[in-house]
C-alpha cells in the first residue's frame, strides 16, 4: 500500500483528499439540512426525524464515525496545505493584486474553514453532547426539540450560528467548483455551470441553515 | 591555405547518401568514450545535443540562457520549409534545392543546399513525432502556407510560434537525454575563449554569469551553435543576448570567417520609433501572403491611409514583380521599400510603408485572417496601440538574419580540426540571401540529421585523445580571458556600452546596410576604427569580475561587435558585385536590380584573422552544375 | 505614437544576493510613452552607470515575448496589469504621468532571488526533465502525414503547448504553485495521439518533480490563469489532475 500513500502525500493527491472529503460533506449538508427543516413542521414533525433515526441507531454510530474521519481528513489535510503553501511562498508583494483576479472565497478558505471548526465544536458540544450525553444544561431532558429551542432563543449563539452558516457559504462555493475542477470534471464548456450550480448550493445550504435561528429568534418556536 | 569544401563526389542526388556509406562509423559502446561540446541550445545545438546524447555519446551542452529553452530561435514565428509536397503543387527535393541556391542568389555551396532539401522532409517527420502541434487541415493531415522566394505551399507552420514549437520539441528531446544522463547542461555560462590542443578544438573557456568565474572544459570535438550576429547593427530583430562572441573568439583563434557582409534585412519589422528603442520587432514574412504592401503614389501625401483612394496607392511590389508580387524574396522587398523611402514616399514621410490587410479581409473574412495571424495582430497592437484589422500595419526592413558566419567544409567542420559549427553559425547554405521559412529548416537539419555523421567520422578517423583542462593551452585561454576581462574593468571611461554600440549600429545601417558602396564602405571602415579606439579608452563598466555584472557581459560582446563590424564593412568592399543582400550601389542593372559577377565573384570570401583590423582573404571557389547561373527573375 | 513623456516615481526592489535582505529603492524617471517597460530600465541603467552605481539587474532577451525571459511584478501583477502581455511588451502609454510604479521580483520560495529583479528558475527545467517528451530516437520517425490529428485537436494542444516557462503563474499564486505551466505541458501530450503512451507514467513523473522542486499546491483560486502573458487555461490543470488520479488509480504506479 506504499503507492497509496505516496499518491495521497503528492499534491495532486492531497487536493484529491481535499475535494474527495469536502463532496462527502457537502452530500451529509443537504441530508443535515432537510433533517433540520423538519423543525419548520414544529416539536412532533421534529421528533418523529429524531425517532426515525433513533430506530437505526447503530447505522447513525457508524456513520457518525465516518464524518467525524472525513472531518478530520479534510481538516488535518488543509491545514497541512496551507501550512506547505505558506512555506512555499515567502512574501507578499508591494501591492496586493490578487485580490484583483481571485475571489473572495477562494482565497479565505483557511479563515473560513477554520472558523467553521470552532463552530463545529460548540455546535457539537452544545447539540450533539446534550443529545447523546448530558441532556437539556438546565431540564437535563433529553428531548431534542428542547434542546434546539434553548439554544436557538439565545440571542448571542444563534447570531454566532448564522455567522457560522454564512462562512460555510463562501467556503462551499469555493468548495462547490474546486472539487470539480480537482476531479478533473472540468472543461470550458461546463465550467460556467458548474460555478453557478455550487454557487446556488454555497446559498441555498447557508441560507437554509441560518433561516431556522432567525424563525426561533422571531418566533420563540411552537 | 586551401579550402576543401570536402564535397563528396557523384550526382548531386547521391552524394549524401554514398557519404553516409563511406564515412567511418563509431563502434556504439566506443561512443561513450567520447566527450563533445555543444555551445547553444537553439535548434542546432539543442538538436545536435540531443542526437549526439541518443547515440551514445557524453555531450555538455553551454548556454548563457537560465534555461536551454530560451535560445532567440524561440522567436522565429512564420514556419519551415520541406520538400514534402503534400500540397501536390509540384514541389520536390530538387525544386526545394533550386529555389533556395536562386533565392540566395548563386553564393552558397550546391551540395550543402541538396542535402538540406533532402533531409526537410525527415526534420517534418522528427518533429511531428516529438508532439509539435503544427497546424492541420479539417481532414487531419499537416497544412502548408507559402513563403517568400518560392511558388509552391511548402511552409509547415504552428500559427506564428513555429520557432517556439520546434524548439521546444528539440528540448523535449534534450530533455531526454539529460534526463538519460547522456548530457550534461551548463546553464549561464558563456564561451569566451576556444582551447586548440596540437591544432585540434580540444575544449572552451566560459565565464560563470552568476559568479564571474572563469571556468575551463575539454572534449574531444567542439560544436559551435551559437547562432548570427545581427546586433552588430545594435537595433535588430535578434533577441537581447544575441551576440558573435564565441564564434568571433572562435575566429581569433584561427577559424576563418566566410561572407560576413551578407546580413539579410528583413522587410517586414516594425518602424524605428525612437532614441531609446533597444530592439526591432519581426512581423512574420507570412504575412505578406495575405497583406499587400504599398505607399502614396505623390510624395507627401500625409493623409490617413484610408482616405487614400486606391488609385493613388503604389502597390509597388505588385507593379514592379507581377509574378511574385508581394512575395518577392526577401532583399528584393527590403531594398524597394528602401527605395519608395528614399523617393520621401514614406508613410509620413518617415521610413515606414504600409501592409494592407483590407483586401484580404474582405475576401475570407476577419475570422480567418485572425485564425492565421491573430497573435500576430495582436502583438502589432500591442506595440504600437493601433489595430491592424481596421488600420494598415506600418512596416520597415531591419536587420534579421546573418548568411555570412565560421566557414564549413561539406561536414561542416571549420578549418580547426574538431570544431564544427552548426544553424545561423556557420556560412553554408543560404548564400547571399536566405528565403524565408529556411532557417528553421537548416538549424534542425544541421542538428538532427548531418552532425551525428559527420563528428563520427571525425572521431573515427582521427581518434582525438582525451586532454586534460590542466594543461597549459587551456592555461594560457584562461589567462587571456581573464586580461580581456580585466581590461574592460580598468577603462572607467565616460561614454556608457550601450552608447557606443549604438553608434556601431548607425554606422552599420548606413553603410553596411541594404545598400553598400565604396566610397562609405571605406569610409565607415576608418570610422569604426576609430569608434573602437574610442572603446578601449572610454567606456565605462561598473561592478567587478567576480559577480553577475551584465554590463561586462555586453561590454565583451560589443568589443567583439566592434572587430566584426570591421570585417563586414571590409567584406563588402572586397566584394565588387552585388548579390543577394549585399548590394553595391554601383553594381546594379537598369531597372536597379543586383547586377552579379559571376567572373569574378562567384566564391566564398573566407576571412582569416592576421591581428585586430587585419584580415587575409581566402576563397572557395563556388561551382552551379545542377542550377545553371542565371539573373534572379521575380518578374 | 509619439506624445509627452511621462514622469514617474520607480521603486524598485534591490537585493545584492540570495541571502541579503532587500528593499525598494526610489528612482525617478522621465520616459517617453512609446517606449516599454524595460527600454524605461535600459535608460535608467545607463544613467546609473554613467554616475558609476551599479544598474538594476533584470533579465530579458527576445522582447516579443515568447522566449520567457523577462518577468517583473509590476504594481502586484507579474508581466504588469495589462493581461496577456509579458513584460517586455507592456508599453508606458498604459502608465500615466505621475504614477508610482513597483517592480519587484517574483517571489517563490521555489525561485530564489538571484539578484534585484532576476530570479532562479531552474526548477522548471526539473520538472520537464522528468518526462515531459515522447521517448523516441531521432530518425524512427514514421511519415509526418501517418498521424492524423483533427484541426481542432492540433489547435488545443498548440494552445497548451504555447506556455512559454516564464514563472509568472508561480508568482501569481498564493501557492506558489507551478500547477498551470505542468498542466500545460502534461496537457499538450496528453491531447496528441503521439503522447498516449507514455501519457500516464509522464504525468506521475512530472508531478513528483514538480512537487520535489518545492512548488506549492493548487488551491484553485485562479489567479495563475488571470495573469498568464499566454492566457494558458486551468483546463489543462483539471486536465492533469484527471490524468494524475486515473493513472495512481488503474494505471501502472511510478513516482521519481
Amino acid at each position: 500500500m506504499g503507492w497509496l500513500t505516496t499518491s495521497l502525500n503528492r499534491s495532486i493527491g492531497k487536493k484529491f483528499v481535499m475535494a474527495l472529503t469536502g463532496s462527502l460533506l457537502m452530500l451529509f449538508l443537504i441530508i443535515h439540512l432537510i433533517g433540520n427543516l423538519t423543525l419548520y413542521g414544529g416539536r412532533e414533525a421534529f421528533n418523529g426525524y429524531v425517532e426515525t433515526l433513533e430506530v437505526v441507531k447503530p447505522v447513525v454510530r457508524v456513520i457518525e464515525v465516518i464524518l467525524a474521519a472525513i472531518f478530520i481528513f479534510h481538516i488535518f489535510n488543509g491545514v497541512r496545505l496551507w501550512w506547505e503553501n505558506k512555506k512555499a511562498n515567502p512574501g507578499k508583494y508591494a501591492i496586493n493584486a490578487n485580490k484583483e483576479i481571485t475571489t473572495f472565497s477562494s482565497r479565505t478558505t483557511i479563515v473560513t474553514g477554520s472558523i467553521i471548526f470552532i463552530f463545529l465544536v460548540l455546535h457539537l458540544s452544545t447539540f450533539w453532547y446534550q443529545f447523546n450525553i448530558s441532556g437539556h444544561p438546565e431540564t437535563g431532558s433529553f428531548e431534542f426539540y428542547d434542546i434546539v429551542v434553548y439554544w436557538f432563543n439565545q440571542p448571542v449563539y444563534s447570531i454566532v450560528y448564522i455567522i457560522a452558516v454564512l462562512l460555510l457559504g463562501f467556503h462551499l462555493n469555493h468548495g462547490f467548483q474546486s472539487a470539480f475542477q480537482t476531479f478533473g470534471w472540468n472543461n470550458k464548456k461546463y465550467f460556467p455551470v458548474i460555478k453557478l450550480t455550487g454557487t446556488i448550493y454555497a446559498i441555498v445550504i447557508s441560507l437554509g441553515f441560518a433561516s431556522i435561528p432567525l424563525y426561533f429568534l422571531l418566533t420563540g418556536g411552537k | 591555405m586551401k579550402l576543401e569544401s570536402k564535397v563528396p563526389e557523384g550526382n548531386i542526388a547521391e552524394k549524401w547518401t554514398n557519404h553516409k556509406f563511406k564515412m567511418k562509423l563509431v563502434n556504439p559502446a566506443n561512443k561513450r568514450k567520447y566527450d563533445l561540446i555543444v555551445v547553444g541550445t537553439g535548434l542546432a545545438g539543442a538538436s545536435a545535443a540531443a542526437t549526439l546524447g541518443e547515440l551514445g555519446y557524453k555531450v555538455k551542452v553551454f548556454t548563457y540562457h537560465d534555461s536551454s529553452r530560451r535560445a532567440h530561435s524561440i522567436a522565429a514565428q512564420g514556419g519551415i520549409n520541406a520538400a514534402k509536397n503534400y500540397q501536390n503543387d509540384g514541389d520536390s527535393v530538387f525544386r526545394l534545392f533550386y529555389d533556395t541556391v536562386k533565392g540566395g542568389d548563386f553564393r552558397s555551396r550546391e551540395a550543402n543546399v541538396y542535402r538540406l532539401a533532402e533531409v526537410s522532409n525527415n526534420i517534418i517527420d522528427q518533429c511531428v513525432a516529438q508532439g509539435v502541434p503544427f497546424a492541420r487541415e479539417y481532414g487531419g493531415l499537416l497544412a502548408n502556407r507559402s513563403f517568400g522566394g518560392a511558388q509552391v505551399s511548402r511552409t509547415f507552420y504552428a500559427r506564428g510560434e513555429t520557432g517556439q514549437q520546434l524548439l521546444l520539441g528539440a528540448y523535449s528531446s534534450l530533455n531526454r537525454q539529460i534526463k538519460n544522463g547522456n548530457v550534461t547542461v551548463y546553464h549561464r555560462r558563456e564561451m569566451l575563449d576556444l582551447v586548440l590542443v596540437n591544432g585540434r578544438a580540444q575544449g572552451i573557456v566560459v565565464r560563470n554569469l552568476l559568479t564571474g568565474e572563469i571556468e575551463k572544459y575539454s572534449a574531444q570535438a567542439v560544436i559551435l551553435a551559437t547562432g548570427g550576429y545581427s546586433n552588430v547593427y545594435f537595433l535588430s530583430t535578434n533577441a537581447m543576448n544575441s551576440n558573435a562572441t564565441a564564434a568571433w573568439r572562435a575566429h581569433k583563434r584561427g577559424a576563418l570567417f566566410a561572407n560576413p557582409s551578407f546580413t539579410q534585412i528583413h522587410p517586414t519589422c516594425l518602424p524605428v520609433h525612437g532614441e531609446g528603442q533597444s530592439k526591432l520587432v519581426l512581423m512574420s514574412e507570412s504575412l505578406r501572403n495575405d497583406g499587400r504592401i504599398w505607399v502614396p503614389k505623390k510624395a507627401g501625401d500625409n493623409r490617413p491611409p484610408n482616405e487614400i483612394p486606391e488609385e493613388e496607392r503604389d502597390y509597388y511590389l505588385e507593379r514592379k514583380y507581377p509574378a511574385f508580387g508581394n512575395l518577392v524574396p526577401r532583399d528584393v522587398a527590403s531594398r524597394n521599400a528602401k527605395y519608395v523611402c528614399d523617393e520621401g514616399r514614406g508613410v509620413n514621410g518617415e521610413r515606414a510603408v504600409y501592409l494592407d490587410f483590407s483586401d484580404a479581409i474582405k475576401r475570407v473574412g476577419k475570422k480567418v485572417i485572425e485564425e492565421k495571424y491573430g497573435n500576430l495582430f495582436e502583438m502589432y497592437e500591442n506595440i504600437t496601440g493601433e489595430n491592424p484589422y481596421e488600420v494598415p500595419m506600418k512596416i520597415y526592413p531591419a536587420p534579421h538574419y546573418t548568411m555570412g558566419g565560421l566557414w564549413v567544409d561539406y561536414n561542416l567542420m571549420s578549418n580547426i580540426p574538431g570544431l564544427f559549427v552548426l544553424g545561423e553559425a556557420n556560412f553554408s547554405d543560404h548564400g547571399a540571401n536566405r528565403l524565408g521559412a529556411s532557417a528553421l529548416m537548416q538549424g534542425l537539419a544541421d542538428g538532427y540529421f548531418v552532425i551525428p555523421y559527420t563528428i563520427g567520422n571525425y572521431l573515427a578517423s582521427e581518434k582525438p585523445e582525451k586532454v586534460d583542462t590542466d594543461r597549459a593551452e587551456f592555461k594560457e585561454a584562461v589567462d587571456n580571458v581573464k586580461e580581456g576581462i580585466a581590461k574592460l574593468l580598468s577603462i572607467d571611461g565616460k561614454q556608457t556600452v550601450d552608447e557606443i554600440h549604438k553608434r556601431l549600429g548607425h554606422l552599420l545601417m548606413d553603410k553596411v546596410g541594404m545598400s553598400r558602396n565604396e566610397k562609405g564602405l571605406k569610409e565607415v571602415i576608418e570610422q569604426i576604427r576609430e569608434l573602437r579606439e574610442e572603446f578601449w579608452n572610454d567606456v565605462k563598466v561598473v561592478g567587478t569580475g567576480e559577480e553577475l555584472n551584465q554590463t561586462l557581459e555586453r561590454a565583451g560582446r560589443v568589443a567583439d561587435f566592434l572587430e566584426l563590424g570591421e570585417l563586414m564593412a571590409v567584406d563588402a568592399l572586397n566584394r565588387n558585385e552585388s548579390c543577394g543582400a549585399h548590394f553595391r550601389e554601383e553594381y546594379q542593372t537598369e531597372e536597379g536590380e543586383a547586377l552579379r559577377n559571376d567572373e569574378e565573384y562567384a566564391y566564398v570570401a573566407a576571412w582569416e584573422f592576421k591581428k585586430v583590423g587585419e584580415w587575409e582573404l581566402h576563397k572557395e571557389d563556388l561551382k552551379f552544375e545542377y542550377v545553371k547561373l542565371a539573373t534572379r527573375s521575380y518578374k | 505614437m509619439g506624445g509627452e513623456k511621462l514622469n514617474l516615481t520607480l521603486k524598485i526592489w534591490r537585493q545584492n544576493s540570495p541571502d541579503d535582505k532587500g528593499q525598494f529603492e526610489e528612482f525617478k524617471v522621465e520616459i517617453s510613452p512609446d517606449a516599454s517597460i524595460l527600454e524605461m530600465l535600459d535608460e535608467l541603467n545607463n544613467d546609473l552607470e554613467r554616475e558609476g552605481k551599479r544598474p538594476v539587474a533584470f533579465e530579458s532577451d527576445c522582447r516579443e515575448g515568447i522566449c520567457g525571459t523577462c518577468g517583473i511584478v509590476i504594481n502586484g501583477h507579474p508581466h504588469g496589469p495589462l493581461p496577456k502581455t509579458a513584460t517586455c511588451q507592456l508599453h508606458m502609454r498604459n502608465f500615466k504621468n505621475g504614477d508610482v510604479i513597483y517592480l519587484e521580483p517574483f517571489r517563490a520560495a521555489a525561485f530564489p532571488i538571484i539578484r534585484d529583479l532576476i530570479v532562479d528558475r531552474s526548477g522548471f527545467d526539473k520538472i520537464q526533465q522528468a518526462g515531459a517528451y515522447i521517448s523516441f530516437n531521432t530518425g524512427g520517425a514514421p511519415d509526418a502525414n501517418s498521424i492524423p490529428i483533427g484541426k481542432d485537436v492540433a489547435a488545443a494542444a498548440l494552445d497548451a503547448a504555447e506556455c512559454i516557462g516564464c514563472g509568472a503563474c508561480v508568482a501569481a499564486c498564493k501557492n506558489s504553485s507551478a500547477m498551470l505551466f505542468v498542466g500545460a505541458k502534461v496537457s499538450q501530450y496528453a491531447l496528441l495521439p503521439q503522447g498516449q503512451p507514455e501519457r500516464y507514467k509522464r504525468v506521475q513523473t512530472m508531478v513528483a518533480a514538480m512537487d520535489e522542486a518545492g512548488f506549492g499546491s493548487c488551491t484553485n483560486t485562479y489567479a495563475c490563469e488571470a495573469e498568464c502573458p499566454k492566457g494558458i487555461s486551468i483546463m489543462n490543470i483539471a486536465r492533469m489532475n484527471r490524468d494524475f488520479i486515473k493513472a495512481k488509480i488503474v494505471e501502472q504506479e511510478v513516482d521519481i
